[in-house]
């Protein structure tokens, strides 16, 4: 049989009773065919290839990322938390040197969710990459990341959590927001302002190919990790880029996605959105499975693959190298745009962000104001106005893994002094101690 | 009567039951040379002054085709292989001639490329010019759609013989495993064709005429006439047929542990509900893994006869077995030795026996009954240890659903049954280490005869209705045919269950005794755009594995 070059851990939980609504792209259905490729290739007698149970997150995991309104027990179904539970137990996998590699190909999805949840946007509740990344992060302490992101879609969910860590570099690829949901990820969407220049958004225009995506691989997202150095890289494996995809409009392939995943090299790869489930999703992930586990994935194609009728225009390859310029350019110069961006603070102690999120999934919109503390010793205390148009009106303050110990007391002042009466929820999330309390 | 008759690799056991009795047993040592004849040799002194034509029918549990693979006294085959797109498939090349062609199905079976026949007549005389007979084709998602295989079957069946269709033989999704046990059906054809042949007109001369059931890795057996067709069936069945004979003996519906202790080696198996538990895809044999259905079974290197020594002041026990024990003359100490001194075994020499333990108490700076003690007891830990890790593996087996994962069931065995040489001396510390009651049949020494005898033809098969497509499949009968689109699980239940009956009458099974059970069952809508275009509805149906009879009578030790 055959032999993998490095050990991979497969968390494969397709949640065969679980489904938004029973048309819902998110339904039993999704990983069908998925399972019927990876059971059909043998992918299971593969030595160094080791299927592993999902867990379940705990309340406790949830709440150190986000603020779900009134709680998590009303918002987060068991699904959510098998489905987060399975990327813990993926990372468990690899920080216990069980694998060399670990890939979690788990429902549903979690890159839109935020820090604050009234709802289900973009198909997704709870964010389980980062339900995973703060869970490895409090067992095996502190490491520095990098998450790339390959959906389709920008992870406006992945940005806003760690919008102000600068341990936490967000890459996302995407179509431009211009063009698709949930119309955010723009170059200048660019990190808080302790963490100015680690959020980089790769807005890439419709109809990009396996050119185009390979070529922002090469040219910015490697030269970039190559900069930053991370203890881990994690792929936000969305697979809706490809070309058979009924939600989006890019062309991407099977080859596409094992090629990068190849180049990419990350330590552990989490399923996000990509709902083409007969013609993508069963050779995407085969690809994916491959690429990680060291094999040859070149014989993976799909039925239809034709790379002549995929073939990128000159026009999208011209504009695709001129942005991987600009944002490399803007990567190499964040410091002066982080400098330039505390100027207009005007002396004022904090830079805020004021956002309408909508709840696509569910019809919720919330308004909401972020305030980032501007602290010389540490990310700085911030906290979160924020009101549904269900009428919730909630304060949350987030004390940050690094805190200094003012910040650490004045987030508990804040939490302690802020009037009950004027909000429904008021929430405490000390990441330097591990606690959480809400009244 | 039932006769019941296990060829192992020392020695042929037989029994005769009647209504649930052990009337007879006989034994003689196997000659590998004369695997025929030491059968034939057992059966004759088991049925002789008996009435024989009260005899039912025989069921044989034999070695023949485990032995031509291990021993590889196989023909040549040349495969057919179609991978499509997928692995890298070179790995796949287990025949003297491999093809690999270029059609291909996809994963709901609907046809992507079509067969070149060229490519097929290409093949036809490469096999020719390497004087290849056996062939089997296999193409990938097969079980989804065989017309693949039966095509290139057709253009072949005239002048090569047999051409095993790999849908024919399980209904598993595993390509891999798919063409592996292919092969190996068409590489053991000849030799265990011959075997079968030579001992039906053995039969035929003593004017027995009763039905003949081979047993299966699975605890189950199918007619000789089938095994003929589908031999990889009956590979490793040993192990299967001491384990039905452990159930026999002692019948449940609780979860279990079955020791088989030997001299060498001890097997663990277990049952859930009383029901044999399964190797998840099939059982491996060499360095082929098969999608051959068998009982889940593992071998330690620990046994009665194996090696005892001290390693930085720790007892060791095996893997290696070095000889007999030193109370037989033997040139290690060994865990029999010790059981010898403790009282608990009784054989050969104990004074030979007592000075084999007391220089392993010399080492631990102990007496010699306190080293056999420690032996003793290290030998229970050891199993004790091996069976809590298979346990946790199995129960952490992966599930794919929410409810499995909450609510699935977990193995947790409440008794263990011990079979095999030292198993009465054992009994004692196992007891204590497993916290659990501990069964020593007492009959054991042919639980492997009893288990054959007592087996029942199993069958399974694997359902998948696609309506939006409009196609049903069952692989193992090679059914491929239109349905409607308002086909319903309920339909699909009844169908299933219709066609498992068939297929068993056809396997050997008498219609009125066949025992039928769905296994696995699910239906997903199946949407395109908003809408519903179909259901894809998957069952899987098996004859209820089992025993045709309880054991009466005392049968406990």
């Amino acid at each position: 049989m055959l032999k993998a070059k490095n050990r991979l851990g497969l968390v494969f939980f397709p949640a065969f009773d679980w489904a938004i609504s029973p048309t819902h792209p998110e339904r039993e259905e999704r990983l069908l065919y998925t399972q019927d490729q990876v059971f059909e290739e043998g992918i299971a007698d593969v030595e160094g290839i080791k299927f592993i149970n999902p867990g379940l997150a705990t309340e406790k995991d949830v709440q150190r990322v986000h603020f779900c309104v009134p709680d998590v027990t009303s918002r987060v179904t068991e699904s959510h938390l098998i489905s987060a539970g399975g990327a813990i137990k993926a990372a468990e996998a690899l920080m216990e040197k069980e694998v060399d590699k670990a890939f979690a190909i788990v429902r549903p999805p979690g890159h839109h969710a935020q820090r604050v949840v009234f709802g289900d946007r973009g198909f997704c509740i709870i964010n389980i990459e980062a339900v995973m990344l703060e869970n490895i992060r409090q067992r095996y302490g502190h490491r520095r990341i990098s998450i790339v992101d390959t959906d389709c879609h920008h992870g406006d969910g992945t940005q806003d959590i760690y919008w102000n860590d600068r341990d936490t570099l967000y890459i996302s690829f995407h179509q431009d927001g211009r063009t698709l949901y949930p119309g955010t990820g723009f170059i200048d969407e660019f990190g808080g302002p302790a963490a100015m220049g680690y959020n980089i958004n790769i807005p890439l225009p419709p109809e990009t190919g396996e050119e185009g995506f390979l070529y922002v691989l090469d040219n910015l997202v490697m030269p970039i990790l190559e900069e930053y150095k991370p203890d881990i890289i994690i792929n936000s494996a969305g697979q809706d880029n490809h070309y058979t995809d009924p939600i989006t409009n890019m062309n991407f392939t099977a080859q596409g996605y094992a090629k990068l995943n190849h180049r990419l090299n990350p330590d552990i790869a989490v399923l996000e959105g990509g709902y083409s489930i007969e013609g993508a999703l069963p050779y995407v992930n085969l690809g994916i499975i491959l690429a990680m586990a060291g094999l040859d994935y070149s014989h993976v194609k799909e039925p239809d693959y034709d790379p002549g009728k995929l073939k990128q225009s000159p026009r999208t390859t011209e504009y695709i190298k001129k942005l991987c310029e600009t944002i490399y350019q803007r990567w190499r110069k964040k410091e002066d745009i982080a400098r330039e961006a505390l100027k207009t603070l005007n002396g004022r102690g904090y830079m805020a962000r004021i956002r309408n999120i909508y709840y696509d999934t569910d019809g919720i919109m919330e308004e909401q104001t972020q305030k980032f503390k501007i602290c010389p010793r540490c990310s700085g205390l911030n906290t979160i106005h924020s009101r549904s148009d269900r009428g919730y009106e909630i304060f949350a303050v987030s004390i940050p893994r690094d805190a200094c110990p003012d910040c650490i007391d004045e987030g508990y002042k804040a939490y302690k002094e802020t009037p009950k009466g004027k909000y429904f929820r008021i929430y405490l999330q000390d990441r330097v101690n591990d606690a959480y309390m809400s009244q | 009567m039932i006769v019941g008759l296990d060829m192992g690799g020392t020695h042929v056991d037989a029994c005769l039951i009647d209504r649930g009795n052990i009337v007879e047993q006989a034994k003689t040592p196997t000659d590998r040379s004369d695997l025929f004849g030491s059968i034939w040799e057992t059966l004759n002194s088991l049925l002789s002054g008996k009435d024989i034509s009260s005899i039912e029918h025989i069921n044989l549990s034999t070695t023949v085709s485990t032995n031509a693979i291990v021993e590889e006294k196989t023909a040549p085959v040349g495969m057919i292989i179609e991978s499509g797109p997928g692995m890298e498939h070179s790995f796949l090349s287990c025949g003297q001639e491999n093809i690999f062609i270029s059609g291909y199905i996809d994963h709901r079976g609907r046809e992507i490329k079509a067969i070149i026949p060229e490519e097929i007549g290409e093949s036809v005389s490469r096999f020719r010019r390497k004087d290849i007979k056996a062939c089997a084709v296999v193409t990938k998602f097969s079980i989804r759609n065989p017309m693949h295989e039966i095509k290139i079957r057709d253009m072949l069946k005239d002048e090569f013989y047999p051409v095993t269709m790999g849908h024919a033989l399980s209904g598993k999704l595993n390509f891999p495993r798919r063409v592996f046990t292919s092969y190996l059906n068409s590489a053991i054809y000849q030799v265990f064709g011959e075997f079968c042949e030579s001992f039906k007109q053995a039969l035929e001369k003593e004017k027995i005429s009763v039905p003949v059931n081979v047993l299966k890795a699975d605890g189950g057996t199918i007619s000789m006439n089938a095994a003929q067709q589908y031999p990889v069936f009956t590979i490793l069945s040993g192990p299967a047929a001491s384990l039905m004979g452990a159930c026999a003996f002692d019948p449940g519906d609780k979860d279990a542990v079955f020791l088989d202790i030997g001299g060498t080696t001890t097997d663990i198996s277990f049952a859930a509900d009383g029901i044999p538990l399964f190797e998840p895809y099939g059982i491996s044999i060499g360095h082929f893994k098969t999608l051959v259905r068998a009982i889940y079974s593992v071998s330690i290197g620990l046994g009665g006869d194996s090696a005892v020594s001290v390693e930085k002041g720790e007892i060791k026990i095996g893997p290696r077995r070095e000889g007999f024990p030193m109370a037989l003359g033997g040139p290690m100490p060994t865990p029999s030795d010790a059981m010898i001194v403790l009282g608990l075994l009784n054989f050969g020499q104990k004074d030979r026996a007592i000075s084999a333990v007391k220089n392993i108490g010399e080492q631990l700076g102990v007496d010699a009954k306190t080293a056999a003690q420690a032996i003793y007891e290290k030998m229970g830990e050891i199993i004790k240890q091996k069976v809590d890790n298979l346990l946790a593996d199995i129960n952490s087996r992966p599930v794919y659903t929410v409810k499995e994962l909450l609510y699935g069931k977990r193995l947790k065995p409440e008794y263990v049954s011990i079979i095999g040489g030292p198993a009465r001396a054992m009994a004692p510390v196992l007891e204590r280490k497993f916290n659990l009651p501990c069964r020593v049949p007492e009959n054991y020494e042919v639980a492997n005869a009893v288990g054959a005898a007592l087996a029942k033809i199993t069958a399974e098969i694997t359902l998948l209705a696609d309506t939006a497509a409009g196609v049903l499949s069952v692989p193992e009968i090679g059914m491929y045919e239109r349905i409607d689109r308002n086909f319903t699980l309920d339909m699909a239940r009844q169908k299933a269950l219709e066609l498992l009956k068939q297929r068993a009458s056809i396997l050997g099974a008498e219609g009125s005794k066949i025992e039928s059970e769905i296994t696995e069952e699910s239906s997903f809508n199946m949407v395109r755009g908003f809408y519903t275009s179909g259901k894809n509805i998957r069952i899987r149906a098996q004859v209820k594995p089992g025993l045709q009879y309880e054991l009466r009578g005392g049968n406990y030790a």
